[in-house]
C-alpha cells in the first residue's frame, strides 16, 4: 500500500480533473465550447495514478480521457480552460482544441485524433534517448502512452509495441477498458479473454487492475513504472472500469447496458469512502478540497474568457517552419 | 428527405435488393447506428450484413477488399474521412491495383464522411479527395445533392471499380430536397452536370462547396448583373472533361472552388485541363479558390476563414468580370 500523502494526492488530483471536466461540459452546454467536449469521469483513478508516478523527464501521451493523469503530470488548469476556449494564450493557440493538446518540453506529447498513432510516438522519444546516452541505466526515464479497449485493436499500436518489445525500452502502455469504444461493446472489438493476456505476444510484462480502486491503480501502475525504469522493458497494465459519461458530451450513452453499469463503481465515491474510513481525511478536508478545486477551475475559466480570441485576419497561414526553402542549404 | 436520410435509404435499398452487399465500419450496429446515423435501423433489419468492426481501418479495409474478390459487394464506413489515411495503403496500393494486376474487379465502396464543421479541428475536418485522387485505380466521387447521395451510391456499388465516395458532414443534416427515387431521371456515375446555367463565367465545384457556388451564383445575378455557370463535378476521378470544357467554351471564365487545400487534387487538375484544352476558350486566366494551406484549425473563427465561401467566390467573381 502506498503511503498516505500519494494516496491522499491522487485523490486531490481526482478531484479537481473532475471539478474541470464537469465545468467543461457546463461551458460546452452554455454554447461557449466549438465541438464536443470529452470527459474522463470513471478513469481518474488509473489516469492519475499514472500521471502520479511519472517524475520531470518522463514522457505522457494521454488520450481523451486523462484529464488527471495530464494534471497529475503538471498541465495547468489554464492550458486547459485556454485550449478548450480556443484562446490565443494557450498551448495551442486557437489552432487545435479540446483533448489535442500538450506541452512538449514538459513531456506531454500533444496528441492527434487517430488512435494507436502516439504509442510509437513514445517509443520513439525513448529510443532517442537511448542514443543520446540521456539515459542512466537502471533509472531510467519512462514513457506512458494511453490507449482505449477500442484503440487496442488498431494497427498502429501493435506496430509500436513489437517494436518497443524489440528494443526493450521503458514504455508503459496504460489501457483503460472501459467497456466501449464509442457505442461498441468489448464483445464486438476482441475476442480473447482479457486484453492483459495480448502482453505475451508482444513480449512485454502484463499487469492487471481494478480501475475503479484508486490503491490499487496507484500500486499496479506504480510496479509497471519501477519495473520499466529498472530496465525491465515495456509493461502493459489493463484497467478494468466503466465510463462514467458519453463518449462525448454529444452523446447521451443510452447504449449502455444496465448489467454493466451495475458492475462498476465510481473510482472517485470509492477512494473517498475509503480514506475517510481509513481515518485519512475526514468530511471537512474533503469539503475544503472540492471547494478549493471549484475556485481554481473557475479562476482559470474566467482567466481565459477574458483572454483574445485568434483574429483571422492576423493569422500566419504557414504549415512549415521553415519559410525559404530556395536558399536552404547545410551548414 | 435529407443528404444523410438518402444515404440510409440507399443502402437499405441495397441491401434488400443485393444479397452480396454488406456494410462494415465502426459503430454503425444496433440503436446506435453509426456516428452520424447514416446506418440507423440497418442491422435490426440486415444482422448479418450489417456489422460493426474493430478500430482497425487497414484490417476493415483488407476485409473488404477480400470479400469483394470473393464476390460480395462491401461498403466499409470509416467514422471520419480523416481516419481514412490509416487505410491508405489498402486503398490505394490493393483495392487501386487489383484489376490493372489481374484483370478482375475489385467492387468496394469506401464511405467517406469528410468536410469541415466549425470546432472539429486538423483530424475531423479534412477533405481527402486530393490523397486519393492520384491513384489511377480509384474512382473518387463528392455528391453534393440530396439525389446525387441517393444515386450515386447505388452506383457506386454497381460499379465494379473500387469507389471512394465523400460524403459531406454538414449536407448531413443540413442539406434537404425532395426527390422520387422512382421516378428522379439522374446521370451516371461519372458524369458533371450544370446546376445552374449561367453565360458570363463558370464557377466549378464538388461536394458541400456547391452550396457556395450556388449561392454565390445567385447573388451575382441578383446585385451585380453577372450570370455565372454552376458545374458541379460529382466525381473528381475521372473527370468529366467534356462538360467542364463545354462550359468554358459558352463562358469563356472560369473559377475552380475547392474546400480543399490547394497543392494537387480536382482543383488543379481542372486548372490543368482548362489550360491545356481550354486554352483557346478563355478570355482571362482561370482563378482557383481553396483553403489554405495549413491543417484545419480549430476555433470558430480561424476555421471559417481557412476555406472559401459564397463571399469568396463572390469577390473572384467580380475580379474575373473586369479583367
Ligand atoms: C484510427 C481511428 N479510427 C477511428 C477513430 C474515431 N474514434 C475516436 S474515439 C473512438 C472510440 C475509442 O474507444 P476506446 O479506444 O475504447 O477509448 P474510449 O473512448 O472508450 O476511452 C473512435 C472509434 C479514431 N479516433 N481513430
Ligand atoms: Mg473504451
Amino acid at each position: 500500500m502506498s503511503d498516505s500523502a500519494l494516496r491522499i494526492k491522487l485523490f486531490k488530483t481526482m478531484v479537481l480533473a473532475r471539478t474541470l471536466d464537469d465545468r467543461m461540459a457546463k461551458l460546452k452546454a452554455q454554447g461557449e465550447v466549438a465541438g464536443s467536449a470529452f470527459l474522463g469521469r470513471g478513469q481518474e483513478a488509473f489516469s492519475g495514478a499514472a500521471g502520479i508516478r511519472l517524475r520531470p523527464g518522463d514522457v505522457f501521451a494521454p488520450l481523451i480521457r486523462d484529464q488527471a493523469g495530464r494534471l497529475a503530470f503538471g498541465e495547468s488548469l489554464l492550458d486547459v480552460t485556454r485550449t478548450v476556449l480556443g484562446r490565443r494564450t494557450g498551448p495551442m493557440r486557437g489552432r487545435d482544441g479540446n483533448v489535442h493538446r500538450g506541452d512538449w518540453p514538459a513531456g506531454r506529447l500533444p496528441m492527434i485524433s487517430h488512435l494507436g498513432a502516439m504509442v510509437g510516438t513514445v517509443v520513439g522519444t525513448l529510443l532517442a534517448r537511448r542514443i543520446a546516452g540521456r539515459q542512466q541505466a537502471g533509472d531510467l526515464n519512462v514513457g506512458v502512452a494511453a490507449i482505449g479497449d477500442g484503440g487496442m485493436n488498431t494497427g498502429a499500436l501493435h506496430e509500436a509495441l513489437n517494436a518497443a518489445a524489440v528494443e526493450r525500452l521503458p514504455l508503459i502502455l496504460l489501457v483503460a477498458d472501459n467497456q466501449y469504444a464509442y457505442s461498441t461493446s468489448t464483445d464486438r472489438t476482441f475476442a480473447c479473454k482479457h486484453l492483459v493476456e495480448r502482453a505475451v505476444g508482444y513480449g512485454m510484462a502484463g499487469h492487471r487492475c481494478d480501475g475503479t480502486d484508486a490503491d490499487a491503480c496507484l500500486d499496479t501502475v506504480g510496479e509497471a513504472i519501477a519495473a520499466a525504469r529498472a530496465g525491465k522493458g515495456p509493461q502493459m497494465v489493463v484497467a478494468d472500469l466503466l465510463r462514467l459519461a458519453g463518449h462525448g458530451t454529444h452523446d447521451d450513452a443510452s447504449y449502455v447496458a444496465e448489467d454493466v453499469k451495475s458492475r462498476f463503481g465510481d473510482c472517485l465515491q470509492l477512494h473517498e469512502r475509503t480514506l475517510t474510513q481509513q481515518g485519512i481525511l475526514d468530511v471537512a478536508a474533503i469539503a475544503a478540497m472540492r471547494d478549493e478545486a471549484r475556485t481554481q477551475v473557475e479562476a482559470a475559466v474566467e482567466q481565459a474568457r477574458a483572454e483574445p480570441q485568434p483574429d483571422p485576419a492576423a493569422e500566419e497561414w504557414m504549415a512549415r517552419s521553415e519559410r525559404d526553402l530556395v536558399n536552404l542549404r547545410a551548414p | 428527405m435529407k443528404y444523410l436520410e438518402a444515404i440510409r435509404l440507399a443502402q437499405a435499398e441495397l441491401l434488400a435488393e443485393d444479397k452480396r452487399v454488406f456494410i462494415y465500419g465502426q459503430d454503425i450496429a444496433g440503436p446506435f447506428g453509426g456516428a452520424f446515423k447514416a446506418t440507423k435501423g440497418l442491422s435490426e433489419r440486415f444482422p448479418e450484413r450489417v456489422l460493426n468492426s474493430p478500430i482497425s481501418e487497414d484490417a476493415m479495409t483488407a476485409i473488404a477488399i477480400g470479400a469483394a474478390m470473393d464476390g460480395l459487394r462491401p461498403i466499409v464506413e470509416f467514422q471520419f474521412a480523416d481516419f481514412a489515411s490509416v487505410a491508405f495503403n489498402q486503398l490505394v496500393n490493393h483495392a487501386g491495383t487489383i484489376y490493372y494486376r489481374t484483370g478482375l474487379p475489385c467492387p468496394i465502396v469506401a464511405r467517406l464522411p469528410a468536410g469541415g464543421t466549425p470546432g472539429g479541428g486538423p483530424f475531423h475536418c479534412q477533405m481527402p479527395e486530393a490523397w486519393v485522387s492520384h491513384h489511377p485505380g480509384l474512382v473518387v466521387v463528392a455528391p453534393a445533392t440530396v439525389a446525387d447521395a441517393y444515386f450515386m451510391l447505388k452506383d457506386a456499388v454497381a460499379c465494379r471499380d473500387p469507389v471512394v465516395f465523400i460524403e459531406h458532414k454538414y449536407l448531413y443534416y443540413h442539406l434537404e430536397a425532395e426527390f422520387d427515387p422512382r421516378t428522379a431521371e439522374h446521370p451516371g456515375l461519372g458524369r458533371a452536370v450544370v446546376r445552374r446555367p449561367g453565360e458570363d463565367l463558370t464557377i466549378v465545384a464538388w461536394s458541400g462547396m456547391v452550396h457556395h457556388a450556388l449561392a454565390a451564383a445567385a447573388e451575382l445575378d441578383a446585385n451585380h448583373g453577372i450570370s455565372a455557370e454552376v458545374v458541379d463535378l460529382r466525381c473528381v476521378r475521372p473527370l468529366d472533361s467534356e462538360t467542364i470544357l463545354a462550359s468554358l467554351s459558352r463562358t469563356g471564365r472560369i473559377i475552380i472552388a475547392s474546400e480543399g487545400w490547394p497543392v494537387g487534387g480536382p482543383g488543379a487538375e481542372v486548372a490543368a485541363l482548362v489550360a491545356e484544352r481550354g486554352f483557346t476558350y478563355l478570355d482571362a486566366p482561370p482563378v482557383r479558390l481553396a483553403a489554405q494551406d495549413t491543417p484545419i484549425p480549430f476555433h470558430p473563427d480561424l476555421f471559417a476563414a481557412h476555406h472559401p465561401d459564397d463571399q469568396a467566390i463572390v469577390q473572384a467573381a467580380l475580379d474575373l468580370a473586369k479583367f
